[in-house]
């Protein structure tokens, strides 16, 4: 690789790209982002290598390894190019068929292709997938087309060139009022305008000034940074070299977490690869702007994404927020003008640049323009990454996209917003998600984790673990932060455990208010939002638990009971066999009973209990019946 | 010069422009409660007690009075309803950590004789005053904070304490719950030998 010295290099360089690529080749296509290797696909990676080697077929087919495309839950995902068919689940024993039958016959492999749940068709193609039609993927859907560790896939599909045109054609005010213009806001949760940010720092006093990439995503459940940056880095290096030109700054920064190696990994191959090609470096593309970056590898606290308390871990000191009344775009990393934007926001940049402004302005709703990537889980058919359009609504989201609830139970609740985001009920699900409806309701984007959670689900229960998460989360440093989730965790357990009492609903308010309005940094003025959403959405399980001591979700342990109902009991032992601490009396022929002082309440009986007899039933609230004894434990079986 | 003018409670305050709110109250003579404030340490805002009101823009805004500074014709209330709800709160939230000594003396002032909560007491209510003294002042670190959220303590170093606290002890003083006396005094290291 040499140089790239002018804009006309790039695109000659492109097109000696292209060139060596033939379309109509065959090419196995195959994920090679977190959740598939998680599944286990490095060995199917091996086992068609292997299986093309035997058959001496490297000459009509590729295998080449891909970003994540985001349908994790039915991963390994194989796609077959030039025809596009998408196999999934795919193991080690599918690759010989898949061989044989797709690559030599050009024949489908009907049983790993995509089954519709309703119409139980067979569907071929990516795109015509329920949870990808529904989507608007314009910064995911490069993910599957990309090798993340070559440069040359990301240049074949345009890339780069975005960055040609704002060196050399548009300058950095016209780069800066297509920004603008496009509508762009923060794509970290705060919502805010990223043009103002830049050109808050752009007009700062202060050299140097720094970017910096967040990638510190720590909501747990939450992955759609580390797919972005796992599977198409140098979208995100080319937005913020663009930013770097706009703003004038030499430096930059990529606070990525060390617990994504595989981002640590392929963000620090595109940087070499980039710098090699003269794209990043000194003199870029021949410009005379110099630019370079750096990786900073995050050790892993959640309260370190905080903008002021990124750059306290950058200059080498303790993550903790710094109490601050100028913004950080005027004084930030050594106290120098910082632009600090999330891994989404800068992979929009490059977009907005070759499409146009007002092709991304018109994506979305009102004032919130383009699209969001959500990492869609919990108790739903289709879990996995999901890219709409800023406005879509929930409903939409977890029922079109996400294909519904699993197994028999009804959807109760959204959680949105990462862990200080806050529970949403069923009847708000028409709600458009955008960063100004959600704030209006007290709630905020966050970063896009978005929670299905059915009615097995108990709402002090969530709110107790997401205050505990960030009881741990948070940095300790101020009063209310700290003193308020200590106390608030105090009262959850206690109502968890049938010790609410009077009057902790009012004291859990009180200090969500001081926690709101007192706290030092963001973390610690939303941490009470899962407490304050399930209150208002759910105050009747809260009083359930603290009034009739009763988990009307059956989840916690200390309230409920499990009982075997005489009538129903057919005597067959399987519980008796699989209960774990042998909590269950019974033999053939008699009427199982449950220990309730030796119960842990682990729910294996009512599981395992065949659906045919239905015998083992969940209170929500104990003490169970007492159980039958002696005569009337014997089953009369008709003969 | 006092070249900046500025309105607290209902008052005219002057001010040089370096000032904090938290100094120019204090230099006429208006109180607002601080824990973690100490005018030889850089402001840390950790105890929240010196919020004050900020009027802009047609809305009030909550800022801490020990790092936010004073700005010609700013308009401050230390004293609102609002101010005073956050403040027993927050010792509230306290009072169980350390339920004697100044703490009760301050919770006491804002009407307040026992708190609704309970915590293991631990006689440190986190201020950081001798972590910060000991770093920025003495450049000795031989106090620090370990863990993170409701885990956050501070703690001796025992290696850096058995060489230069005996000699020191100046943070001692400082401590608003007196823990720092009673844990350091033989327990961390040695007594000095004059006292022994």
């Amino acid at each position: 690789m040499s140089r790239l010295n002018s804009s006309a290099e790039l695109e000659k360089y492109r097109e000696k790209v292209l060139e060596k690529r033939d379309p109509n080749r065959s090419r196995i296509s195959i994920c090679a982002g977190t959740g598939c290797l998680a599944l286990g696909v490095r060995d199917v990676i091996g086992a068609f290598k292997e299986e093309i080697k035997k058959l001496h077929l490297e000459s009509i087919v590729d295998v080449k390894e891909n970003g994540c495309p985001g349908f994790c839950e039915q991963g390994p995902i194989v796609v077959i190019y030039p025809q596009g068919i998408c196999y999934l689940k795919v193991g080690v024993k599918d690759v010989p068929e898949i061989i044989s039958q797709t690559i030599q016959e050009n024949r489908l492999v009907e049983h790993l292709l995509y089954r519709d749940e309703k119409t139980g068709e067979r569907i071929v193609q990516e795109s015509e997938i329920p949870f990808y039609k529904n989507q608007k993927r314009i910064l995911l859907d490069n993910n599957r087309l990309i090798d993340p560790q070559d440069i040359n896939d990301y240049i074949a599909l345009g890339g780069y060139s975005a960055l040609a045109r704002v060196l050399f054609e548009l300058g950095p005010d016209k780069t800066l009022e297509a920004i603008k213009r496009a509508g762009l806001r923060g794509r970290g949760g705060g919502g805010f305008p990223t043009w103002q940010k830049w050109e808050t720092t752009r007009r700062a006093p202060g050299d140097p000034k720094y970017l910096i990439v967040n990638a510190d995503e720590g909501d747990p459940g939450a992955f759609m940074n580390r797919s972005l940056l796992e599977g198409n880095p140098h979208s995100v290096l080319e937005g913020l070299i663009i930013g770097a030109y706009v703003v004038g700054a030499p430096e930059g920064y990529i606070y990525v977490r060390q617990e994504y190696p595989l981002a640590v990994q392929n963000i620090g191959i595109a940087i070499e690869q980039a710098r090699k090609l003269g794209l990043l470096g000194t003199n870029i593309m021949g410009s005379g702007f110099d630019f370079d970056v750096r990786v900073h590898r995050g050790a892993g606290a959640f309260v370190s994404g905080e903008s002021s308390a990124l750059m306290s871990a950058i200059e080498g000191r303790v993550g903790e927020p710094k109490p601050k009344y100028i913004h950080t775009a005027v004084s930030g990393i050594n106290e120098k003008p910082s632009v600090l934007n999330n891994v989404e926001t800068w992979a929009n940049i490059p977009l907005i640049i070759n499409k146009g402004a007002d092709w991304f302005n018109k994506i979305g709703g009102e004032s919130n323009a383009g699209t969001k990537i959500f990492a869609l889980v919990g108790k739903i058919n289709s879990s996995g990454l999901v890219e709409v359009p800023l406005g879509t609504p929930l409903r939409k989201i977890v029922f079109d996209i996400g294909g519904g609830v699993a197994g028999e139970h009804r959807l109760k609740a959204v959680q949105i917003g990462g862990p200080s985001g806050g529970c949403l009920p069923e009847s708000l699900l028409d709600m458009p998600v955008d960063f100004d409806a959600l704030s209006k309701i007290g709630l905020m984007m966050g970063s896009g984790g978005i929670i299905a959670m059915d009615e097995t689900t108990c709402m002090v229960d969530i709110a107790r673990y997401f205050v505990n998460f960030l009881s741990q989360e948070s940095c300790g440093k101020c009063i209310p932060c700290r003193e308020g989730l200590r106390q608030m965790l105090r009262i959850l357990n206690d109502i968890c455990t049938g010790k609410g009492k009077r009057g902790d609903l009012e004291a859990l308010e009180e200090i969500a208010e001081t926690m709101r309005y007192a706290s030092l940094c963001a973390l610690g003025t939303t941490a009470a939002n899962p407490v304050l959403s399930t209150l208002k959405y759910f105050r009747d399980e809260y009083q359930a638990h603290i009034e009739e001591r009763s988990c009307p979700a059956g989840v916690c342990k200390s309230l409920i009971a499990y009982y075997i109902d005489p009538q129903k009991c057919q005597a067959c032992l399987i519980c008796a066999r699989k209960c774990p601490v042998n909590a269950i009396d019974g033999e053939k022929d008699r009427v199982h009973i449950i220990d309730q002082e030796k119960c842990n309440k682990c729910g294996t009986c009512f599981e395992v209990c065949p659906s045919r007899f239905k015998a083992v039933v969940k209170l929500s609230k104990g003490p169970a019946p007492a159980a039958v004894s002696g005569e009337s434990r014997i089953i009369a079986r008709k003969r | 010069m006092d070249n900046i003018k500025l309105e607290i409670d209902g008052k005219e305050v002057k001010a040089y422009e370096t000032m904090t709110i938290l100094q120019a109250a204090r230099l006429a003579g208006i109180e607002i409660p601080t824990l973690c404030y100490n005018d030889k340490l850089a402001p840390y805002g950790g105890c929240r007690l010196c919020l004050v009101e900020l009027a802009s823009d047609n809305r009030t805004r909550l800022v801490a009075s020990c790092v936010y500074p004073v700005q010609e014709g700013q308009v401050v209330k230390t004293d609102s309803e609002k101010l005073m709800k956050i403040r027993r709160m927050l010792l509230e939230l306290i009072l169980p950590l350390s339920p004697t000594g100044p703490v009760l003396a301050l919770a006491e002032k804002y009407g307040l004789k026992t708190s609704r909560f309970s915590a293991e007491q631990s006689d440190c209510v986190l201020c950081g005053l001798c972590v910060r003294y000991c770093d920025e002042v003495k450049k000795a670190n031989a106090v620090g904070f370990t863990g993170r959220g409701i885990d956050r303590k501070a703690a001796y170093l025992p290696d850096v304490a058995s060489r230069v606290c005996s000699a020191c002890r100046e943070c001692w003083t400082l401590c608003p719950s007196g823990k720092v006396a009673l844990e350091t005094d033989g327990a961390c290291f040695p007594k000095p030998d004059w006292e022994k």
